[in-house]
């Protein structure tokens, strides 16, 4: 089973997603110029600047030849993650409701942050429980969540005083409407392994996604 | 591109006065001429003089000091001379890292100053072919009571953070000190680590004759010009804001699209030879690459992609605009070289070619603009000898005080932790990407030195260690013992966590070297700095001077900036510096005399309570010193303790205090009868470490070096009994205490 893993100019943490990756699956580098696939079973979108985040953060990326046939791969079901820039870019795309706007403090902040699981009713959160806190660290300088979204899509919400972007309503990380598209501000694929993570809380997203991969 | 010799060079002669405003003394530019054959430099080669021959890049004030420095050791793999140094960290990989300054564009310019500044010594560790993995920095401004300072200081923290988390390389460590010298003339020092397979590694000397010189990356604009001759050679004066368009301005995602090109071409094996554009543009990146290679160069300024149209020359050959690197390739790979370029999104032009001969000719089309012989460029500039003399009085006022000595050490405890050099500097590192790439095993104040996994390497990959330290006040007090005790503090935080040194870096940021009595700091300082690297066998390999930091109310403290970089065999086994356990034991290590071994000489607390600096320090042991270390680096290899931290700023109290903080631990400390309870809780000195673990564990380290048994981790305050005297902190006192920066950043 192969994941993807796209690589834009200005991409920081794709050979992170792929570590991550490589943990459940097979890792697959795909590269915004190239609008093949390669036969992924589902698709990480990693953070970083895409294009030095420029005009927007993920407003560039989501014009790139591989986003078309992302955009194409998620409309016929298949299992889209994308975390931070990620996030951005399938915000920018339509795939996800709602949009980031830049933090309250207008800082970028690097910081493990606590995040509760709202549902489980994403093949993402499927191997966790409603109400399972996860330790994830997350940075960035544009992860203010803002948008009207139904509760059944609010995934991951961030724990009391966790909040430091002024996210509403804690919204951390968000579904679709057919539940296959992911995206969330948070790194987790920088909590999959203790020596240098932390935590290994990261690593439910990355096993759920692959589960439903294979199915 | 084939002028005829004998065209004469057209463009117009400055002639002498224009020399001395650029920098150049009168005799100089006599030396120029010679260099000339007698004929006086058009402005072409005006510019590329004067800015070769400056302090910053001819180092003719430190050149013969440097020169007494340790550069050579078993694990140098690159020493002094290339764009960075290198150190083995076995497997037939090696570690690279250099610091640089870039005070003084910071000091006109903070947020591009420091963005550049961590742009540039990037580029100095790809220009090698490693990957880079790391950032430091190294900060210094004045009392944050000052409004400039927080401006400085505000925007210098933000051009950090944008660079290096644009382009994704994790910022792991660094320092910052607020001192009253520092107000006018800030100091941004920044450190970059790359890893490489040492046979891919490249060096910078341009070879071939024919080969083509291709410059890749941003096109060449204004900005930056005779930046290093009037930025980083000169005093700074009331009037720097004019000087911002010497302020050179960074673009990171140009640098990403750069490294990843650059690492791209190096492991197709398509360069001879690859350097990074920094102080002094083309000017200087090809000269040297020419002078290391022993050739000339014919180089065509109307082939380099310019940003404005009618740019001179001069101009472009003394651009500093970032993002640019120059190769050297075969004829026949130009091809291959520009696709890859063309794949990265980054632009590639040939511009010269490599040529017989000691000539430097530059070209715009058919016309010769410039013709000057590569050695007298780069290895011809004079260099002088310091006339060091110690000054009779200290140089520095006394601190303003702000802790009175009627405090008791209740009181002094939580002045020392609220002050702004020891307080957290977690709202500092917050806003730096310290876990990209994923290698980070300890993150900023988990431990003493940063530790980063180089799992690049493979099954039982090691890990490395790095600290950047200095202290400015004390090498004023003693330049010396100062600087010995900075070099020590580096190698203590590498021991913390059980890494052994492998090579040092250093950044000697001092005032006008042509005052005697900054020769004196400077010459003790690099004497200090080479016995100390020699004590530890920690080899320099690399480094960068900064000279002239001084403004219209005297000169910065002096200020040598150690890093370091040690390797560690197993990562999970890494110190960390909190306590762990309740019930562990808490013992001082290292210092003969017990806790009442320390000295209160330009201590923090001392320059809270407003004293002057005293006039030296007490010497050290050094090689006591090097034991300690390394039975402290065994005890933790060996996985025996619960938690290390060196007894640094602040003393032995203010160590345990920071253990607790970062442990969330609580501590009881009975100290027994103590000559001096000030000298004991807040005393400093080189050496020292506080450590907790299982009593026995302890024991077997006290069988090697001086250890004493003081107390018991637990409970959620910090108490202590000396002499007669009982004290006691919630621990929530202490943690508010410690996060007085987080006002700085609202």
């Amino acid at each position: 089973m192969k994941l993807g893993v796209v690589t834009f100019p200005g991409t920081c943490d794709d050979v992170d997603a792929r570590l991550a990756v490589a943990k459940v699956a097979e890792p697959v580098a795909l590269w915004h110029g190239d609008s093949d696939l390669h036969g992924v079973d589902g698709v990480v979108i990693p953070g970083g600047f895409s294009y030095g985040d420029y005009l927007r953060a993920g407003a560039i990326a989501r014009f790139s030849p591989v986003m078309e046939s992302v955009i194409a791969f998620a409309r016929a079901g298949g299992p889209v993650l994308g975390i931070c820039n990620g996030f951005q870019i399938l915000c920018e795309a339509g795939l996800l409701p709602g949009a980031l706007l830049p933090n309250v403090k207008l800082r970028f902040v690097c910081r493990q942050v606590d995040v509760e699981v709202q549902t489980v009713a994403t093949p993402f959160t499927a191997t966790c429980e409603v109400g399972q806190r996860l330790s994830i660290p997350a940075k960035h300088t544009t992860g203010c969540f803002f948008g009207d979204v139904p509760r059944e899509q609010v995934v991951l919400r961030y724990a009391e005083g966790h909040n430091f972007n002024g996210s509403q309503d804690d919204v951390a990380g968000v579904v679709n409407e057919q539940g296959n598209v992911m995206g969330l501000m948070p790194h987790p694929e920088h909590a999959v392994d203790l020596l240098t993570g932390g935590s290994a809380d990261g690593l439910k997203l990355f096993e759920g996604m692959a589960r439903v991969a294979v199915a | 591109m084939s002028p005829s010799p004998e065209t004469r060079p057209h463009p117009p002669v400055p002639g002498i006065e224009q020399a001395v405003a650029l920098g150049l003394t009168r005799d100089e530019y006599a030396m120029v001429v010679q260099e000339m054959d007698g004929r006086e430099p058009n402005e072409v080669e005006l510019a590329m003089f004067s800015l070769l021959w400056s302090e910053h890049c001819a180092y003719k004030h430190s050149k013969k000091l440097l020169r007494t420095l340790p550069t050579e050791g078993p694990a140098v793999v690159m020493g002094p001379g290339e764009n960075a140094g290198a150190v083995d960290v076995g497997g037939g990989w090696a570690v690279a890292f250099k610091v640089e300054s870039h005070n003084h564009p910071s000091a006109v310019e903070p947020f591009q100053g420091a963005a550049t500044g961590v742009g540039g010594i990037l580029r100095d560790i790809f220009a090698l072919g490693a990957r880079p993995i790391a950032v430091l920095d190294s900060l210094r401004f004045g009392e944050p009571d000052s409004e400039r300072s927080r401006y400085l200081l505000d925007r210098a923290v933000a051009g950090i953070g944008h660079y290096g988390n644009s382009i994704g390389v994790p910022t792991v460590g660094g320092e910052v000190v607020f001192e009253a010298p520092y107000e006018t003339n800030c100091l941004v020092n920044a450190m970059a680590i790359g890893l490489a397979r040492t046979e891919d590694m490249i060096r910078s000397a341009a070879a071939g004759v024919g080969n083509v010189l291709v410059l890749f990356g941003a096109s060449t604009g204004r900005d930056g010009i005779g930046g290093a001759s009037v930025l980083a050679s000169a005093e700074l004066d009331a009037e720097d804001e004019s000087k911002r368009p010497s302020v050179q301005v960074g673009d990171p995602f140009e640098e990403s699209k750069l490294l990843e090109c650059s690492l791209a071409l190096l492991q197709s094996g398509l360069l001879v030879a690859l350097q990074d554009l920094g102080a002094a543009g083309l000017t200087s990146a090809a000269s040297e690459m020419a002078a290391k290679g022993e050739v000339g160069l014919d180089l065509d300024v109307a082939k380099v992609p310019l940003r404005e149209a009618d740019m001179a020359p001069f101009e472009i050959m003394v651009s500093e605009s970032q993002e640019r690197m120059l190769c050297v390739c075969e004829p026949g790979k130009v091809a291959d070289v520009l696709a890859l370029c063309e794949k990265w999104e980054v632009n590639g032009t040939a511009i010269g070619e490599v040529t017989e001969g000691n000539r430097f000719r530059v070209l715009r089309g058919d016309e010769v603009v410039g013709d000057m012989p590569v050695s007298g460029l780069v290895d011809d500039a004079p260099l002088y000898d310091l006339a060091p003399e110690k000054p009779t009085e200290s140089l520095y006022p006394a601190p303003a005080a702000k802790l009175g000595f009627e405090a008791d050490v209740h009181e002094a405890l939580v002045a020392l932790l609220s002050s702004p050099n020891l307080a957290s500097r977690r709202p500092l590192f917050e806003q730096y990407d310290s876990i990209v790439q994923s290698r980070t095993v300890r993150r900023p104040e988990e431990a003493d030195a940063a530790v980063l996994h180089l799992y690049d390497m493979g099954d039982g990959a090691p890990a490395i260690a790095t600290s950047i330290d200095g202290n400015g006040r004390k090498v004023a007090a003693d330049p010396y013992w100062g600087t010995v005790a900075n070099v020590l503090e580096c190698a203590a935080n590498l021991a913390c966590v059980g890494a052994q040194p492998l090579g040092t870096t250093n950044n000697l940021n001092f005032g006008n070297p042509e005052k005697p009595h900054i020769a004196w700091q400077l010459t003790e300082a690099v004497r200090g700095l080479g016995d100390a690297c020699r004590a530890l066998e920690a080899p320099i390999v690399g480094g960068n001077v900064s000279l002239y930091n001084e403004g219209a109310d005297g000169p910065i403290y002096p200020t040598p900036v150690v890093g370091m970089v040690g390797l560690l065999p197993d990562a999970t086994r890494a110190g960390r510096l909190g306590f762990a356990r309740a019930g562990d034991a808490i013992a001082l290590v290292g210092w003969n005399g017990g806790v009442s071994g320390g000295s209160l000489a330009a201590s923090e607390l001392s320059k809270l309570r407003g004293e002057a600096l005293p006039d030296g320090l007490p010497a050290i042991d050094l090689a006591q010193v090097v034991g300690v270390l390394d039975a402290v680096r065994e005890a933790v290899r060996d996985g025996e303790l619960s938690s290390v931290h060196d007894v640094a700023e602040g003393g032995f109290l203010v160590a345990v205090a920071e253990s607790c903080l970062a442990g969330g631990l609580g501590a009881a400390l009975d100290l027994g009868d103590a000559e001096d309870v000030w000298t004991t809780l807040f005393g400093e000195r080189s050496g020292g470490f506080v450590v907790s673990g299982p009593r026995d564990a302890l024991e077997r380290l006290g069988e090697r070096v001086p250890l004493d048994v003081f107390g018991t981790v637990g409970g959620d305050r910090l108490e202590i009994a000396v002499s007669n005297l009982g004290e006691s902190w919630p621990l929530a006192e202490l943690r508010e205490a410690s996060s007085a920066l987080a006002p700085l950043f609202p």
